[in-house]
């Protein structure tokens, strides 16, 4: 039997190949952070059930410059999956009719940015002043 | 026709994926740079006493576990897909490995919120 088909694309390296992908790839990426970032609260969550020495300790380790390095590499993966996020909620939200016609785009992404702006604003006022 | 599971772990990747959108990069500010270096945030925002406080809250306790448990399960949704972009064909031991993990992460935290106290 003749051997067919017996070449295969080559895949690798398939996100460089365009911007909508590295893009693609950074988005993805940040669930990478997001898990690390989580894992890291827990332990906090775990050191604040050990005493106030413990507790100290986990905030100690959060001041380690490696530390700082980490959560602004973090800060900015996922402050674009956030900006995605509200980017794709006009395909991914249920239909929303008004008035027979559906929500424009801009008004679902907008008011996604919205509300992250405002709870951000909220979370940053409980932390610092209640 | 067998029953796909997707739908429950979509729906937890969906809930992660908004609370993460509205919360996380504020919250990584805080707790991983602003407070630690003491800029914008008192040192004693993250004090024992208070974050204590805020723990043996059943407010506290509903938004810590939220947080943990819904970011950890975004993420393992999104790292598990991801593998077969990186060319890693994962099959179900992957798949239970990544949602396992997220589920433990949650018991965990669910676990250290009731042994904290109320």
């Amino acid at each position: 039997m003749a051997k067919i088909k017996s070449y295969v694309r080559p895949m690798q390296g398939w996100w460089r190949r365009n911007p909508y992908f590295v893009r693609y790839m950074i988005r993805e990426s940040s669930s990478v952070f997001l898990a690390i970032y989580a894992v890291i609260l827990l332990v906090g969550l775990l050191r604040l059930t050990q005493g106030a020495a413990a507790w100290d300790g986990w905030l100690a380790a959060l001041a380690s410059p490696g530390s700082i390095v980490f959560h602004w590499l973090a800060l900015l993966a996922v402050g674009y999956h956030a900006y995605t996020w509200w980017k794709v909620a006009p395909k991914t939200a249920p239909d929303i009719h008004i008035g027979g016609q559906p929500l424009p785009e801009l008004v679902i992404t907008g008011g996604g940015w919205l509300a992250t702006l405002g709870a951000s604003i909220l979370v940053y006022v409980i932390v610092r002043w209640m | 026709m067998k029953r796909s599971h997707e739908p429950i772990f979509w729906s937890l990747f969906g809930a992660g994926g908004v609370l993460s959108a509205l919360v996380a990069p504020i919250l990584i500010f805080i707790t991983g740079i602003i407070a630690p270096i003491g800029v914008w945030m008192p040192p004693q925002a993250l004090d024992y006493s208070r974050v204590l406080g805020f723990a043996q809250h059943w407010f506290g306790k509903v938004l810590l576990l939220a947080v943990i448990s819904l970011f950890l399960f975004h993420a393992v949704h999104r790292i598990y897909h991801g593998l077969h972009d990186i060319g890693v064909h994962a099959g179900t031991g992957a798949m239970v490995a990544a949602y396992g993990s997220a589920l433990l992460g949650t018991l965990v935290a669910a676990y250290l919120l009731l042994a904290i106290g109320f």
